[in-house]
């Protein structure tokens, strides 16, 4: 009975040390970073290294405004192009599919998600943009191919989250549109979907923070000038490709003007994360 | 304004008799109704055994020879019954009767399960519901309260517009003046009129189900369908909404379904009892409680059974 | 009462002789739409109202509109469902078609050279690399995922901070991963780059994976088989280890491939952990291999997208990736639906 007693509270506290290691992780992910990137960033100043808009290791400029700018725009376009996609795609596999329909697509969403970022920006790159080359103009190399291309890599997030979503809506919200002669259209689009919102909703910020911490896909096809572009046929360059296309070689002020880089990427994605859960913790609340 | 109205009827339905037209409540018991909100008349429940002169009520629905399955399930066998014009008919019997299959059927909400065959004929205003109308037509037609109160997860306002929305009323008046008037129907208009824009989520269950009967009001049904619309609430709300039946009987025709047999007799004119997916019996609410026919509608009434 | 006869007072008040004329017109409108709109309006006094009129001057309107709008409505779900299914068989059949014919033997042999290209080396690393995260993740993973599920007390403070962190951690994206492990394994730690400091930072970026399935794996469990082990008599451990664990497995299975075709696909977070050299590390050194550089088949994929010197051999690199990916999936589908099976047969 004693020698129970012993393991019982043994694997307890095993247990208990196992759950604490996320919270070590994130604590020490936070310290690192910070401890590597701030002195950069306090440094530079920063203001200056936020909205700089030169970034000139070689001469100690260190401005970031084009690689944020880069990354909100990429961000952007993926929504533009993934989210009516994603979302119709949900609606259709929640409300519209046949069951034999479905048993095709859905492992097929799944399979989208598989599919490591690598293979992806490879596709970017030898078809997205040389079509883009040579039917729309430019380099190829651009906005527009990461933008495609990021949309396509968010379908999955947003597909999967939002049809979870519609599933979840009670049924008796359907029937009650359909007993007062709503078609099951409108019941869908005008009952449904507005149910299911903040669902829907958490999705396209899972969707963002999926596009906006992207990096070997976009590096693939974007390009990576630091400059402002001017149009969706310009290269731009995201905070993630800055890091990885530069860390190889940086020393001293540089790298950590790369870590601070990070830093940045890295409260962007907590801001996401705290918005993420205010939409939730307002769906359950309703 | 009396023989105007006969005068109107009669232009719209010339099939059928013009007596069955007369609206319970004399011409004197109108007046006094609109002079006074206060004013109840004294009669409630007895349209058709009234003490004015008998007459035939017309029909408003009619089920014949129904038959339905749901997969190898036989849930309701040779059904025949009509639902007689500004009555309420109540359906009765234990769990599993197949009564509320029976309301399911009246408005086609069956046709989402999956497996369920439906085998007859049910006629509204003698057009066949099945294959003389459009099925989103038939359900403005015939007006559903389910048992759960339903709101949408939206405004107290955009629940009532939803349905005139969906049959094509866009303009902001005409929209403000039906969710006035639905919600006036529904006795419920002076505790919301103030918070329109909040969620109907917000409500409490009781004002809930009375916002979802406004809702159903608002697309102007011709039969209202309420499936043990008072299960789920408190006995001061069940006694409002019951109360609200005998009001919307002047102007629709009500079928509802329910396991409270005094519900049954505080408010419907006719009663039909189900057992086994059989209509046993089926008459004047006072003769179903009083002197049933059939020795199995004697026992449930008399609490023998569930 | 009051308020069901309002509107109909208020209309013969306001009118007392305009009223009937009113009445008429609304009837002849409601009688050419359709005699059976107004039916249900008639009543007390007897007024066919303004709001029936609206309906029966809609009706026949709206439900050409309604029919129109509900195919133009089907439509476009069907296309957003087509496009997706189509972008899935395009990018799959694109690197199919043009890596298969050069799937060669020389691709496979055991040492990489820049002539054969080979992807055996970054292979087995894969493998070496997701194994050896995947035996740190997933005990901690299923551990703190039984703590939370089976030992913590509700609304627990430190229950909130590791679910918290767990979410937080889901979000971090993997190059941040990759920027900590540089900083903490390779540098602080002194590893180098290695397999070691990879397969770390690997296993904290699938940890959150795994311990959220398991959690749903374990909530799924009924109570019923917990509460059958206490009934006999055995302590949690025993119950969570007899009783709870097994039914759970196929979940949590579930998770840990998720994990790790997460692992087979990552290059950011391991490009400055793992480093790029491309040979199986000296396993004959024991302990000391894990200290090797490594470049799993993702990030040798990714070094010869970015040479562009191999552009044929990348092809048939990412076919054997996607048929690595597939091959997790059906995995997981496998499972899932076994434990599907499962939760009937209880």
């Amino acid at each position: 009975m004693h020698k129970l007693h012993i393991g019982e509270n043994l694997a307890r506290a095993l247990f208990i040390a196992a759950a604490g290691i996320s919270i070590l992780a994130v604590a020490i992910i936070c310290l690192f970073l910070f401890a590597n990137g701030v002195p950069a960033i306090g440094k530079n100043g920063l203001p200056d290294f936020l909205f700089g808009s030169t970034w000139r290791p070689a001469n100690d400029i260190y401005g970031i405004f084009p690689m944020i700018v880069g990354s909100i725009y990429v961000t952007a376009g993926a929504i533009l192009v993934g989210v009516p996609i994603g979302l119709l795609c949900a609606i259709y596999l929640s409300r519209f599919a046949s069951s034999k329909v479905e048993a095709f697509l859905k492992p097929g969403v799944e399979l989208l998600a598989g599919i490591p970022s690598v293979v992806y920006g490879f596709f970017g790159l030898v078809v997205i943009v040389p079509f883009i080359r040579e039917n729309i103009g430019g380099r190829g190399l651009s906005l527009l191919a990461a933008a495609v291309l990021l949309g396509i890599m968010i379908l999955p997030t947003i597909i999967t989250v939002a049809q979870s979503a519609l599933d979840a809506v009670p049924k008796k919200y359907y029937e009650g549109a359909l007993a007062l002669g709503a078609t099951h259209e409108r019941s869908v689009f005008r009952v449904l979907v507005p149910a299911a919102g903040s669902g829907i909703m958490a999705g396209i910020v899972l969707g963002i923070g999926r596009a906006i911490g992207e990096t070997m896909a976009v590096i693939m096809v974007a390009g990576n000038q630091v400059v402002m572009p001017n149009s969706i046929l310009d290269g731009v360059r995201t905070m993630t490709a800055n890091i990885v296309l530069e860390m190889g070689y940086a020393a001293g002020m540089h790298r950590e003007a790369l870590i601070a880089t990070g830093v940045v990427l890295f409260v962007f994605v907590l801001m996401l994360t705290v918005l993420f859960n205010l939409i939730k913790k307002r769906g359950e609340a309703k | 304004m009396t023989n105007s109205a006969v005068n109107t009827e009669t232009q719209l339905r010339t099939t059928e008799p013009v007596a069955g037209t007369v609206i319970p409540g004399t011409s004197a018991e109108r007046k006094e109704a609109a002079h006074n909100p206060a004013y109840i008349p004294a009669h409630v429940s007895s349209a058709e055994e009234g003490h004015e002169a008998p007459r035939i009520t017309p029909v408003k629905m009619s089920v014949f020879d129904l038959n339905l399955h749901y997969g190898d399930f036989h849930a309701l066998k040779n059904i025949n019954l009509e639902f007689r014009k500004n009555q309420v008919t109540a359906l009765i019997g234990p769990s599993g009767c197949g009564k509320s299959t029976l309301l399911k059927t009246l408005n086609r909400m069956n046709d989402l399960v999956e497996g369920c065959r439906v085998q007859g004929r049910i006629a509204l205003d003698g057009e066949d519901i099945y294959n003389d109308l459009d099925v989103n037509d038939l359900r403005r037609r015939v007006g559903m309260v389910f048992q759960q109160p339903n709101p949408f997860p939206m405004s107290i306002y955009d629940n009532i517009a939803f349905g005139p929305r969906t049959h094509g009323i866009k303009k902001r008046a005409q929209l403000d003046e039906i969710v006035e008037q639905s919600l006036r129907d529904a006795a419920i208009w002076d505790e919301l009129k103030d918070r329109l824009k909040k969620n109907a989520l917000s409500l409490s269950g009781g004002q809930q189900q009375r916002l979802c009967i406004a809702r159903a009001l608002a697309v102007r049904p011709e039969v209202l369908l309420m499936d043990e619309s008072t299960s789920a609430l408190d006995p001061i709300s069940t006694a409002k909404i019951e109360e609200l039946v005998g009001e919307l009987k002047k102007k629709y025709t009500v079928v509802m379904v329910t396991h409270n047999m005094l519900q049954a007799l505080r408010v419907s004119d006719r009663t039909a009892f189900f057992l086994l997916g059989e209509m046993v019996e089926a008459g004047s609410t006072d003769d179903i409680f009083t002197n049933p026919k059939d020795s199995r509608t004697a026992d449930y009434v008399a609490g023998r059974f569930g | 009462m009051g308020f069901l006869r309002k509107n109909n007072s208020q209309l013969a008040g306001a009118a007392a002789g305009a009223g009937s004329a009113a009445n008429a017109a609304g009837a002849g409108a409601a009688g050419t739409a359709g005699a059976n709109m107004a039916g249900g309006a008639l009543f007390g006094g007897g007024a066919l109202d303004k709001i029936d009129t609206w309906y029966a001057q809609s009706a026949a309107k709206n439900a050409q509109k309604n029919k129109i709008l509900s195919i133009l409505l089907r439509l476009i779900v069907r296309i957003g469902a087509l496009l997706t299914a189509t972008t899935l068989v395009f990018i799959v059949g694109y690197i199919l078609v043009n890596g298969i014919p050069y799937i060669t033997p020389s691709l496979f042999e055991w040492e990489y050279t820049t002539d054969n290209v080979s992807l055996m080396p970054a292979l087995i690393n894969t493998l070496l690399m997701a194994g050896l995260s995947l035996l740190m993740a997933v005990p901690i993973g299923v551990g703190s995922a039984i703590y939370l599920v089976e030992y913590a007390p509700r609304g627990n403070k430190f229950v909130q901070l590791v679910r918290t962190t767990t979410e937080t951690l889901q979000g971090i994206p993997s190059i941040i991963y990759g920027l900590f492990g540089m900083l903490f394994f390779v540098t602080a730690l002194g590893w180098g780059l290695s397999l070691m400091a990879g397969a770390c930072t690997l296993a904290i970026m699938v940890l959150p994976v795994v311990m959220r399935t398991t959690e749903e794996a374990l909530l799924a469990v009924p109570d019923s088989y917990r509460e059958g082990g206490f009934g006999l008599g055995a302590g949690r451990l025993r119950t969570v280890f007899r009783c709870v664990l097994p039914s759970a497995i196929p979940g949590i299975l579930g998770g840990v491939i998720l994990a790790l075709g997460r692992c087979v696909g990552e290059v950011a977070a391991l490009i400055f952990t793992a480093g790029s050299i491309a040979e199986i590390p000296n396993l004959a050194a024991g302990a000391a291999a894990l200290f090797d550089s490594t470049r799993t088949l993702s990030v040798h994929m990714y070094l010869l997208a970015s040479e562009g010197l191999h552009i044929n051999e990348t092809y048939a690199t990412a076919v054997v990736l996607l048929v690595v990916v597939v091959a997790l999936n059906l995995l997981a589908t496998f499972v899932a639906k076994k434990m599907n099976k499962g939760d009937i047969d209880d």
